[in-house]
This record gives structure tokens, sequence and C-alpha cells, in this order.
């Protein structure tokens, strides 16, 4: 079983200490391509975090009976199996959205993050934790290229869930600024992902530094009450 | 902020502040023909241009902790602004030339380490940024003799006039392109040159003598020994030998060297441009191949790629190659035999 610290653990692990896009700077393809708005980013994100549960899961019961020196081949066998899976259904239940993302769907099989979850993780770790590890590397991951796609849509084109009707008809893209908003293309080519990408790195370095301060004079004064008092 | 290179009796010499200051003076007497053909508004868009570049100036090294009066007075974002301003069309809305400085002075200048750490030149990723993002915008040149007033001039510039596409015409250099592209052969570019009405004694019309008034500038800079000659020489000689070699070989289908050099950015890319400091090469032999490559490669894609101009482009990809060249032309320390 698991837990509460254990769980604790690798939730924040996966969610911010070893972000997949900010930390390990992993998987930097598809998040260069997808992201040019949040729906593409959420949804390919999702069908990752799926991916990766299952796996992780598949891996750490099957541990102990794949022989060592073939492991990466299993791995990619299995990562492969379900990939191929979540392409179906991607295909015959989100038909335009598969169209948009394309290649990057079947691509989630040489995904450095699910090969690295599996590796790193699912192959020492029991089952439970392995499919708690892969959902939250994968939620890390969610929020951060949901996070990029939005403000490169909204700095591009100056709209937020662009393409939401290829996943739920009923729902309308929202133009936040107005319809004559020139739109600074940059931000959704390429150089866009870059920089917006390293804006973000910057942004969580920056909070961590903070943090890291604040603590550190919190301990000094604690330090020096204590010396205060025993004096 | 001041180098400290021996000998040290030229220290006043060197000040950024005062090197900057001159590169500015050198700027004017193209500013000046500017001003006489297209009309005053291009002073409002270097003012805007430097009021965008000194606040983003401001901003950044608030941020970053670092000293402000220093920075803020030493003339290098100015610089930068005025050559962004200068790479803008004129009646661009004036949004363009400040989402341009800002991009120059926060994104290429600042988050690269400030003054003297860009590896890029500023002022070149500011024009590819707004050309890749707004190339409409980025290529509505006036045409020259159009009579507007400065009144109408700044109406457009302020975004309460509707643009009209019959202000703005192809620049010489696209409008050869588009012309060979559409006749298919029928016509060549002398008749082109001759006829139509964007061309002008030698290059286009009007412009011409903008790119002459940055030429004066910059020889007025290189006989200060603000910049030296070994990268403006070799980038005038990368491009026009090209040029003319294209054009001996079929002058119907190629412009001569002299058009091509007072055509576009050439001249001021020449003299304002690879003599950057900061992004260009530190070695004199460097300099010479840094100069050469970028006028080989600006005539490249001007001529034979989708941009209107290819001395930005040019100049950034061989930005990317100064280390490189610099660690192949250390001169041999003095007293030293070069190792063979």
């Amino acid at each position: 079983m698991i837990s509460r610290a254990e769980f604790k653990e690798i939730r924040d692990n996966g969610v911010w200490h070893q972000n997949t896009s900010l930390v390990q700077i992993l998987g930097l393809c598809p998040l260069l391509a997808v992201t040019s708005n949040m729906v593409n980013g959420v949804m390919l994100s999702l069908a990752t975090i799926l991916v990766m549960a299952i796996a992780n899961v598949a891996v750490a019961a099957l541990r102990n009976l794949i022989p060592h020196e073939i492991r990466i081949p299993v791995f990619i066998l299995i990562v492969a199996a379900l990939v191929t899976v979540v392409d179906l259904v991607f295909n015959a239940q989100f038909h335009e959205l598969y169209q948009v993302l394309g290649i990057f769907i079947p691509l989630i099989v040489t995904n450095c993050i699910v090969l690295a979850r599996v590796e790193a993780f699912a192959n020492r770790n029991p089952p439970l934790q392995s499919a708690f590890d892969g959902v939250f590397m994968g939620v890390g991951m969610l929020w951060t290229l949901a996070l990029l796609g939005g403000l490169r849509e909204f700095i591009g084109g100056g709209t937020l869930f662009a393409g939401i009707d290829m996943v739920i008809p009923a729902l309308r893209p929202w133009q936040i600024l107005p319809e004559d908003y020139p739109g600074f293309l940059l931000a959704i080519l390429p150089p866009g992902a870059f920089i917006v990408l390293g804006c973000l790195i910057a942004w969580k370095n920056w909070v961590e530094a903070r943090t890291a301060a604040r603590r550190s004079r919190g301990q000094s004064a604690t330090t020096l009450g204590k010396l205060v008092g025993g004096a | 902020m001041d180098f400290s290179t021996p000998p040290y009796l030229l220290l006043e010499r060197t000040s950024v502040r005062r090197i900057m200051l001159q590169v500015l003076i050198g700027l004017l007497p193209g500013i000046a023909a500017y001003v006489w053909l297209i009309g005053p508004i291009i002073l409002f868009q270097l003012l805007l241009a430097t009021i965008a570049a000194l606040s983003g100036e401001a901003l950044m090294l608030r941020l970053r902790n670092r000293p402000m009066a220093m920075f803020l007075t030493d003339g290098s974002a100015v610089v930068t602004a005025w050559l962004v301003a200068l790479t803008v069309p004129p009646m661009a809305p004036w949004w363009l030339v400040v989402v341009g400085s800002l991009f120059a002075i926060v994104i290429a200048k600042h988050l690269y380490g400030g003054l003297g750490q860009n590896p890029f030149n500023p002022a070149m990723v500011a024009f590819a940024a707004c050309i890749v993002s707004f190339p409409a915008l980025m290529s509505q040149w006036p045409v020259i003799g159009l009579q507007l007033s400065l009144r109408e001039q700044f109406e457009l510039v302020a975004g309460l006039a509707p643009r009209i596409d019959v202000m703005s015409g192809a620049t010489p250099l696209d409008a050869i392109k588009t012309a060979l592209k559409v006749s298919e052969g029928s016509v060549d570019v002398p008749t082109l040159l001759a006829t139509q009405e964007v061309f002008g004694n030698f290059a286009g019309r009007g412009w011409e003598w903008v790119t002459t008034g940055y030429l004066l500038g910059g020889l007025w800079l290189w006989q200060r020994k603000v910049i030296g000659w070994q990268a403006p020489l070799a980038f005038i000689a990368g491009l026009s030998l090209l040029a003319a070699a294209l054009w001996a070989w079929q002058p119907e289908r190629f412009a001569n060297p002299l058009f091509h050099l007072f055509s576009g950015g050439a001249m001021l890319g020449a003299f304002f441009i690879v003599t950057d400091p900061v992004s260009g090469c530190t070695t004199a032999k460097g300099r010479l191949v840094f100069g050469f490559a970028a006028g080989v490669l600006a005539y490249v894609i001007r001529v034979f790629a989708g941009y209107p101009d290819g001395v930005a482009f040019a100049v950034l990809l061989m930005n990317l190659c100064v280390p490189l060249i610099d660690m192949y032309t250390q001169p041999p320390i003095f007293g030293m035999k070069k190792e063979r």
C-alpha cells in the first residue's frame, strides 16, 4: 500500500519539483509542436497521462519477470500497444483534433517522458505508486502545456480555447482581444514556443529562489531567537 | 562604462556613451534625406522608438537590479531604437515600432545579459520578429512623391485614418522580383529599371538618396575610427561581387551591383549593423569573414527567397557563427611566432 508521505512526495515531484517540461525539459518536440493553442496541449497531455499511467502499472506489475538485458524493447512494446489504443480512440472520438495533432499521437511511443518514468520509476516500484507517478507526472506536463499553449495562443491571436469545438462541439473559442488585434504571429511559430518556455522556466526558478530565500531567512530568525532566548 | 583596453590614454575616446553618440550622429545624414523625401513623420517614429526602448531598458534594469542611471544614459538603447525605427516602414502604425523596440531591448538584449552580452544584433532580431509576425504591415513602404500632409501621415501612424493599399508600393527589390515572376521571362531587368516608376537614377527612386546618406554617415564614422573598415568593406564586397557575377552572367535576370548596394538595408547594414562591436566578430580577420559572408547571404536571401530583404537574416545567421570565426582567426600573441 502507500503511505500519505509517499503519496505526497510522488504528487509534488510530478506536479512541481520534477516537472517534465520545466525541470527535466523532456519531450520538447511534442511540447513545441502542439502548444500553438491550449486545447491541443491539453488533449495531447491527456493522451500521454493515459498511456503513462497504464504503462507504469503494467511495467511495475511485470518488473520481476522482465529480463534486465531486454527491458527497453519490452517497455516499448507495452507503451506501443497502449499508444495504438489511444490513437484509435482519438481517431474515432475526436477525428478533427486527431488530424490536427497528427503524428504527435503515435509519437507518444517515443516520448522520452513515458520511457523515462517506466525505466526510472515503474521498474523499481510497486504498481500503486507507479500508477500515481504516471498520473502526476502527466498532470505536471498537462498544466505546463496548458499554460504554454494558452499564453502562445493569447499573444499570437488574442483567443483562448481555439479548437475547443473539436473536443466539445457545443463550445466556441473565446475571443479575448478585439477582432482587429493584428496577432503577434511569432508566438505561435516555433521560436515563440522556445521564448515562452524559457520565460516559464525562468518564472519557476524565480519562485523557487524566492521560497528558498524566505525559508533560510525564517531559519536564521529562529536560530537567532534561540540564541537570544538561551542567553 | 569604459573598456579597459590599453593604451589607456585613449580611454575617454572609447567610452560607450561617446561611441553611441557618434553612431547616432552618423545616422543623421540618412535621417535628413528621409525627412526631406518621405516627410517628418520618421522623426515621430524615432521619438516613439526611443521612448519605448528607454522604458524597456529601465524596466529590465530594475528587474535585474542593475545601476539605472549608468546604463540608461549610455545611449546604446537609443541606437537600437533608431535602427529599429529606420527599418520599419515610416507610415506603419505606432505600435509596430513600439513592439519592435521593446522586443529588441527586453528579449534580444536583456534576456541575454544586457549591454555587451547579446549574441544577436537586437535591432535585427526586432526586424526579424516583426517581419515574421506582421509581414503585410512591414512591407507597406510609401511611394515616393506621394503627397501626404504631415497631418495625414500622423493620422495613419496613430491609426485614425484607414490604411489604403494605394499609398504603399512594392520596394524596388520586391518590384523586380514580382515583375520577373509575373511576366515569366518576357520582361528583362534593364527595361524594368528604365521604365518603372519606383526606380530612380541608380536604385529605388528617393530611397537611393537615403541610403547614400547612410553611406556618408558610415564613412564619417570610419574616419572618426568609431568603426573599422573590415566589416563594412567585406560586406559591400560580398554583396557586390556576387551581384556582379550574376549580373555579368545574365544581365536580363539580375540587377546590377550598384542597384543592390543602394537598395533595401544594404548600406544601413554595412555601416551600422555588421559593425556592431557586441554581436560581430572581435578579430580583424574575423570581421572580414563575417562581413563577406553576411554580404553574400544577404544577396542570396533578398534575390532568391521570399522576404523583401535579406540583410537582417544574413546578419542573424552570421551572428551565430561569430564564436567559431573568432576561434579560428585569433591573431598570434605579440612576440610569438605563429604555430604551424
